[in-house]
């Protein structure tokens, strides 16, 4: 790596690319943000209410008054606020069309409203763009949990050919050629050589993404104790969702709303074919062929169309989903090969039970903590670039 | 009815390898010359919290520390719950109640009171589902006659320090007793029957006791699954598919079951026909069948009386060899560390499934096997092997112990505690969880800054405390401040005295990232 940006620069130098807007037009924040203190190494460390609760072996898993899974934190004001500007800047994509933000739009609770991402020249994605909210408290990413850290996983959208479609010498040609970008990664890493690295991208994307926490919502307010925070349809929601015959939270276990695992649900494509084998490919384990990563729940209100490929709008839908009957969307040939979850059965819940269990859902919305898309970027670029449909064009949603 | 069994299956097909190098290893092997364990293990077990002559109810349950509410036939019991604060007593007097309780307070003992013989019955008539859910800790349910509701009887979700006995479920859906995710819990003296999983499932939890319990007529008995620091004694277990059930479940996020002791137990007649729902795990276990043992480890089997079952008094298995049962990475799928003490066992594997059978044929054995081993299980011992007819148990040591007498119960002798906050802890907490998303100390965000209400509230706390509970709006270009009054009384107060008490130390938050420009 090395190597390669000392080439760069020398290529930089010589070529004079070097432009884009004024370093002294950005000046990263020394502030961490809501939710974080900054401590006195200069590192943001994030507090909860959750932090007052324990849960067995540090899982985060378990009922309404459980801590939360251990996160990842203690980035600096100035690698979050960094990455934030990256976030949102379409330079980080092969034909400056689109940034992290056009397939993770804070708008639409950091997803897309696309049933599959949409990629530089309109590529089309294999499976949804999933919300980014309470990052930092995950261990697996992508929906077939293939990468174990966020720096792995931006490598797939920022480099496969229908998502961002740029490659590093690109990514590092374009910020290195930016004097504003090299000051503001001389100010997040102070104590880095002067050239921008593939490391310090990765980290800074990193640090912005584990500084998306939503964790006051209604839902949050009764579980730390205020009861009237939910409406009595709420609270039998609540009681439908973790009771053992819808066995929502079984998965979806409180506080985070997932349990972190694989979950092979019955999910079809097409004529009740199951062509995307998920996880079982990944990990060579023909159990969890059309398994998927168990999401979390929160802010699910703001992020639909649902499952990996999209093919519910509403989350009742959703829900009804489960309520079908145990392989229901399968043919029979697949249904044979496929180790369905044995909390996927027929808990028969009516109609008005799938509206409490919306309603239920909607109680985890709290947005209140979203960041702010920058003004102005380095790159001289509009923010944001290519917006998802939903935002672009009211009836374009799910094209 | 899934009786057909992978488990089993993969035994068959090893019976149909007879002679070949895999099974002749097998059938010659024999580790009874090794002592297995430490002669002191259940002496000096580190993780027994109760010693002989303690109460086993001393550290769980509700204090009753408060006053007492009645509530009588007509009423609502989860009226009740509502009015109730931690330490109060809820009685329930007999007659009949049509609800879903939920308890999703601390220290609350819900109790029934029983007249003339007369129970309270929760009645969930096929169409609720759970009788009573808990999330708080230290619950107390006891003497209620639960029946009819379709999912669980009694389910805890990460309540500790429980406490639920004498209480009778009959035919009630998925699980009757199911606490879950929780710490240090006694479960005893239940009357139980016709569940369609587990009478008795302790999921995900540590430090347990189940004792007294009688169950019947369920697919499995009593399970203790992902468990750890369980003791599963003195029970009566009879016509249930399978008796005791010590598995890890694979793909839940603790991933491991150890240190379990099933003794003392009757384990008679668990011949019933299996009835599990499709798909679920216990849909695997064939009738007649005691004890199973799937993947957990550190399992002693002592005391037992375990007779007539048709299929086998003892199964220990691995995730490869059970039907229905998915890989997980994170979990080791063999059972290793089991010991099998002296039991009683009489009349089992007289009908064994088909694939038994096979195996026996391939090993010679005629007789009515009492336990069967499938698959690797590192190890593991049985005291006295001459006592039963057994199976695969070629690499089995001698148990260097032989009782478990030294450990009394594995319940812990102080009550699991939340974590113990400093008010300034708390104060924080909120403050950066819930406040720091309007004010920063020095710098305008949607509220004022933590400076203008320092000088406004200095030297009263107690205001600040208020207004946060009871804003007003006060400056017309500010927007008005939500109530906060979701936060405890004492939270309030620590929140504001850590305001009122923090300098600007940097530790504030920038505006720009938050506020929508």
């Amino acid at each position: 790596m090395m190597r390669l940006t000392t080439r760069l620069a020398a290529l930089l130098a010589l070529s004079g690319l070097a432009t884009g807007a004024l370093a002294s037009e950005f000046q990263l924040s020394e502030q961490c943000p809501p939710s974080f203190e900054r401590t006195t190494d200069n590192s943001c460390r994030l507090h909860s209410l959750y932090d007052q609760y324990n849960s067995l072996y540090g899982r985060g898993v378990g009922g309404l008054k459980t801590a939360l899974p251990s996160r990842r934190d203690g980035f600096s004001p100035q690698q979050i606020d960094l990455g934030r500007f990256l976030f949102f800047d379409p330079l980080l994509s092969a034909d400056n069309s689109l940034s992290c933000a056009s397939c993770h739009h804070p708008d639409l609770g950091f997803a897309d409203g696309r049933a599959t991402a949409l990629g530089v020249g309109g590529a089309k994605g294999h499976r949804g763009a999933p919300s980014l909210w309470n990052m930092a408290f995950l261990t697996r990413f992508f929906w077939d949990a293939r990468a174990s850290s966020l720096e792995a996983q931006m490598q797939g959208p920022l480099y496969a050919p229908e998502e961002m479609g740029t490659n590093p010498a690109q990514l590092l040609q374009k910020l290195n050629a930016n004097d504003a970008y090299r000051a503001m990664f001389e100010q997040a890493f102070p104590n880095a050589d002067q050239y921008i690295t593939l490391d310090q991208i990765y980290t800074a994307i990193a640090a912005f993404e584990t500084s998306l926490v939503s964790l006051n919502s209604p839902y949050d307010r009764y579980a730390h104790g205020h009861h009237q925070a939910l409406s009595e349809p709420e609270i039998e929601g609540l009681n439908i969702f973790r009771s053992f015959v819808a066995r929502c939270a079984e998965c979806h276990t409180p506080p985070l709303f997932t349990n972190q695992q694989i979950a092979v649900i019955g999910i079809a494509d097409g004529e009740g074919n199951l062509p995307d084998e998920g996880a079982g490919a990944v990990f060579n384990n023909p159990s969890w062929r059309g398994g998927f990563k168990v999401p979390s729940l929160r802010n699910i209100a703001r992020t639909a169309p649902y499952m990996h490929n999209g093919m519910f709008d509403s989350l009742k839908d959703a829900a009804r989903f489960y309520t079908l009957g145990r392989g229901h969307a399968l043919n029979d040939k697949e249904k044979s090969n496929t180790v369905l979850h044995w909390h996927i059965w027929e808990p028969k819940l009516t109609d008005a039970e799938l509206d409490r269990l919306v309603d239920f859902m909607n109680t985890l919305t709290d947005e209140q903590f979203t960041p702010a898309i920058p003004n102005k970027l380095p790159s001289g670029l509009k923010p944001v670039g290519a917006l998802p449909p939903a935002l672009s064009s009211p009836v374009a949603r799910n094209n | 009815m899934a009786l057909s069994n992978k488990i089993i299956t993969t035994v068959a097909a090893l019976g149909l390898l007879a002679g070949g190098a895999w099974l002749g290893q097998q059938l010659g092997s024999d580790n009874s010359a090794t002592l297995v364990g430490d002669a002191s293990r259940y002496n000096n077990n580190a993780n027994a919290g109760l010693g002989a002559g303690t109460r086993l109810d001393a550290t769980v349950g509700a204090s009753g520390s408060g006053k007492t509410i009645d509530v009588y036939n007509g009423e609502s019991i989860q009226a009740a719950v509502k009015r109730a604060a931690p330490g109060d007593i809820i009685r329930v007097f007999p007659g009949e109640y049509k609800e879903t309780v939920y308890i999703d307070k601390d220290d609350i003992w819900l109790t029934g009171v029983i007249q003339g013989g007369k129970w309270p019955v929760l009645e969930g008539e096929h169409k609720l589902n759970d009788a009573v859910l808990y999330s708080g800790n230290n619950i107390t349910v006891e003497n209620l006659r639960i029946t009819h509701y379709k999912g669980n009887a009694v389910m805890g979700q990460a309540g500790n320090n429980f406490l639920i006995r004498n209480n009778h479920v009959i035919d009630t859906g998925v699980y009757g007793i199911f606490p879950q995710l929780g710490k240090n819990g006694l479960i005893e003296r239940n009357i139980l029957s016709g569940i369609e999983d587990a009478a008795i499932y302790v999921g995900m939890c540590d430090n347990i006791h189940v004792n007294n319990n009688e169950v019947f007529a369920n697919v499995a008995g009593i399970e203790i699954e992902n468990t750890r620091h369980a003791i599963v004694e003195n029970n009566k277990v009879y016509n249930n598919t399978g008796g005791i059930l010590a598995f890890i479940t694979p793909g839940l996020p603790i991933k491991t079951a150890y240190d379990i002791i099933i003794r003392n137990n009757f384990i008679n007649d668990n011949n019933h026909v299996n009835f599990g729902a499709p798909g679920s795990i216990v849909a695997g276990v064939p009738s007649g069948s005691g004890i199973v043992v799937m993947a957990a480890d550190q399992v002693t089997i002592e005391g037992n009386i375990i007779s007539n079952n048709k299929n086998i008094g003892i199964v220990v298995t691995d995730h490869h060899s059970f039907s229905n049962i998915t890989i997980d990475p994170e979990s080791d799928p063999t059972s290793d560390q089991v010991a099998i003490l002296d039991n009683v066992m009489f009349n089992n594997g007289y009908e064994p499934i088909k694939e038994i059978a096979a195996y026996k044929l391939a090993n010679l054995i005629n007789d009515d096997v009492d336990i069967i081993n499938v698959g690797d299980s590192k190890d593991s011992c049985i005291l006295d092997r001459g006592k039963y007819v057994g199976l695969g148990l070629g690499d089995y040591g001698t148990c260097n112990f032989s009782d478990t007498s030294g450990t009394v119960a594995y319940l812990l002798a102080e009550p699991a505690e939340p974590h113990p906050f400093s008010e300034e802890d708390k104060g924080k907490m909120a403050y950066y969880g819930i406040c720091s998303g309007c004010h920063a100390y020095n710098v305008r965000m949607i509220g004022p800054p933590v400076q203008i209400i320092q000088a406004l509230y200095m030297e009263n706390p107690e205001g600040l405390a208020e207004y946060i509970a009871n804003p007003v709006k006060k400056r017309e270009d500010y927007p008005e401040m939500p109530a906060q009054d979701y936060l405890a009384p004492e939270m309030r107060l620590a929140v504001a005295k850590y305001m009122l008490g923090v300098d600007n130390q940097g530790r504030f938050n920038d505006p720009a990232l938050n506020q929508n420009q």
